[in-house]
């Protein structure tokens, strides 16, 4: 059973690596940057969370919806003032750039508050374990489960069935032939980065909750990682990444339970080098050629 | 309806058209042709609004509109099918030709208009759900022009609709374009295929490296020994 227990566990932190994934597969799929600061904006999610928490005085639940409106706005900040000038620039250009912009909310979080940790608070939620055929589930797996597939079918209705949805499935397919339907291009990115950076938001409060500390650099690994399952997914591809963060969560679970837990940052890595090496697109990509 | 006075657009430092001047009455098909590389399709780009011309004037129904984005532009009632027909292969049929009408909040007319796409290209309704990415060459030519339909615009632009396409399925196409016409769509027609271009067109003009070299009605080119022997096969 302590092989359930451990599965239970990797899919609890892969859902979380899937909802940083998102952000980055989504910006990716629509301008095609690698948004190396979304591991920052998933770091200024929990603080942002912490201190609705501790200083506003509410509920988890209230506390993840504030961090995440403040994170989309961010988002949208950081793309207007970052990204936008730079849309016609190479490419090496936007990601050396984005990289400069990780390192300055990096620096800048220290500058504001200080580099010491925080300690989430915990009991915001009644949780109760449950036992499920003689696996006990902790209620924080539960509820960041819960969390994360709520997020997740309201991205997959939002991309499929809004207009807004449609729009930036258009451009991340053909951004002059979007132009050529009206859509206004800036808004759907601007759009892009922020639902992205809304479940960063939302992935750092409940990884704030699930781990207890925090910190100003704790965005590096997580956000990495959620990198790593976006291009194990198929870069680009929103399913690809859901399943990339899960599939990345359990086999760190599964790693830690073979008794090599000081190797799990590591065999993310080695993740990346094996999909890099054999299979390039990710799981979910393929070579799609055009018709002429 | 659209008169362009001597526009010019770049590329960097590469003069793509010299001083370009056209026009265009409400109700006609004119047609645009010229080889590759001619400028036709960065004349279409900038009515559309994807590139600025550095100087001159595009009036559309006596309105200035070069420079203005995009969006704009279809709002005002121009519609481009542009070359090599750029459907978004990752959608259905359907949310195509949803894009198409993007701009539009009337549903009721939304509706009619999926409607008359589907009359004009039955192919299209039974492949309502299918991702248009499957589709044949000559059935995205027809999406591509479905979707420019469900702007509902005055003024259609073709950008190369017969390209890539059998001889047959360009008739087709060529006739569908005068069933659009008919239907009091006013239509820019850019063409290699010159023969056909002049078949159906009421005016003609003729572009060479970025300038326009003749202009007359279809009758008027399809004579002319110069445009025969230059774009018609010579006989």
């Amino acid at each position: 059973m302590e092989i359930v227990q451990q599965l239970v566990n990797g899919i609890s932190l892969g859902s979380i690596y899937a909802l940083i994934a998102l952000g980055y597969t989504m910006v990716y799929g629509i301008v095609k940057l690698i948004n190396f600061a979304h591991g920052d904006v998933f770091m200024v999610g929990a603080f942002i969370g912490f201190y609705s928490i501790t200083v506003l005085d509410i509920g988890f639940f209230p506390a993840l919806l504030i961090s995440m409106v403040a994170c989309a706005i961010f988002g949208v900040l950081i793309e207007r003032i970052a990204y936008k000038p730079l849309r016609n620039a190479t490419r090496i250009a936007a990601l050396i750039t984005a990289i400069g912009v990780s390192l300055f909310i990096e620096y800048g979080t220290i500058y504001i508050r200080g580099a010491q940790p925080e300690a989430y608070p915990s009991g915001l939620v009644p949780l109760k374990s449950i036992e499920l055929f003689g696996v006990k589930i902790s209620g924080q797996s539960i509820l960041i489960l819960g969390t994360s597939l709520v997020l997740m079918v309201l991205l997959q209705f939002i991309v499929h069935k809004t207009k807004i949805g449609k729009a930036m499935r258009a451009v991340s397919h053909d951004m002059d032939a979007a132009r050529l339907m009206g859509i206004n291009v800036n808004n759907t990115i601007s759009a892009t980065f922020a639902i992205g950076s809304a479940l960063a938001g939302a992935a750092g409060v409940i990884f704030g909750m699930y781990y207890t500390k925090i910190e100003p650099l704790m965005g590096i690994i997580p956000g990495l990682k959620a990198f790593v399952a976006a291009v194990l997914g198929g870069i680009g591809i929103i399913p690809g990444a859901m399943t990339g963060g899960i599939v990345l969560g359990v086999i760190e679970a599964l790693v830690s339970a073979a008794g090599y837990s000081l190797w799990r940052d590591g065999v993310a890595f080695v993740v990346l080098i094996l999909i890099l090496i054999f299979r390039p697109a990710g799981l979910f990509g393929k070579n799609v050629r055009e018709k002429v | 309806m659209l008169k362009i006075n001597d526009i010019n657009v770049y590329y960097g430092n590469i003069h793509a058209l010299k001083g370009v001047s056209l026009e265009i009455n409400q109700g006609e098909i004119v047609t645009l042709i010229g080889a590759n590389g001619a400028g036709k399709s960065t004349l279409l780009k900038t009515i559309s609004g994807l590139l600025k011309p550095k100087n001159g004037e595009i009036l559309f129904e006596n309105e200035q509109v070069a420079g203005k984005v995009a969006q704009s532009i279809v709002k005002r009632g121009i519609s481009q099918v542009p070359e090599g027909r750029r459907v978004f292969s990752n959608m259905s049929v359907e949310e195509n030709l949803e894009l198409g009408a993007y701009l539009r909040k009337d549903k009721k007319g939304i509706k009619e208009d999926f409607e008359k796409v589907y009359q004009l290209f039955p192919r299209l309704e039974e492949r309502r759900k299918q991702q248009s990415g499957t589709l044949s060459g000559g059935e995205q030519q027809m999406l591509a022009m479905g979707r420019a339909l469900m702007a509902r615009p005055r003024l259609l632009l073709l950008d190369e609709p017969s390209m890539g396409l059998a001889p047959l399925l360009v008739k087709t196409i060529f006739r569908i374009i005068e069933e659009i016409n008919q239907t009091g769509t006013t239509i820019l027609l850019v063409e290699q295929n010159a023969n056909m271009a002049l078949s159906i067109a009421d005016r003609a003009y003729v572009i060479e490296t970025g300038k326009i070299v003749a202009a007359g009605t279809a009758a008027e080119l399809s004579q002319s020994d110069q445009i025969r022997a230059a774009y018609l096969g010579g006989h």
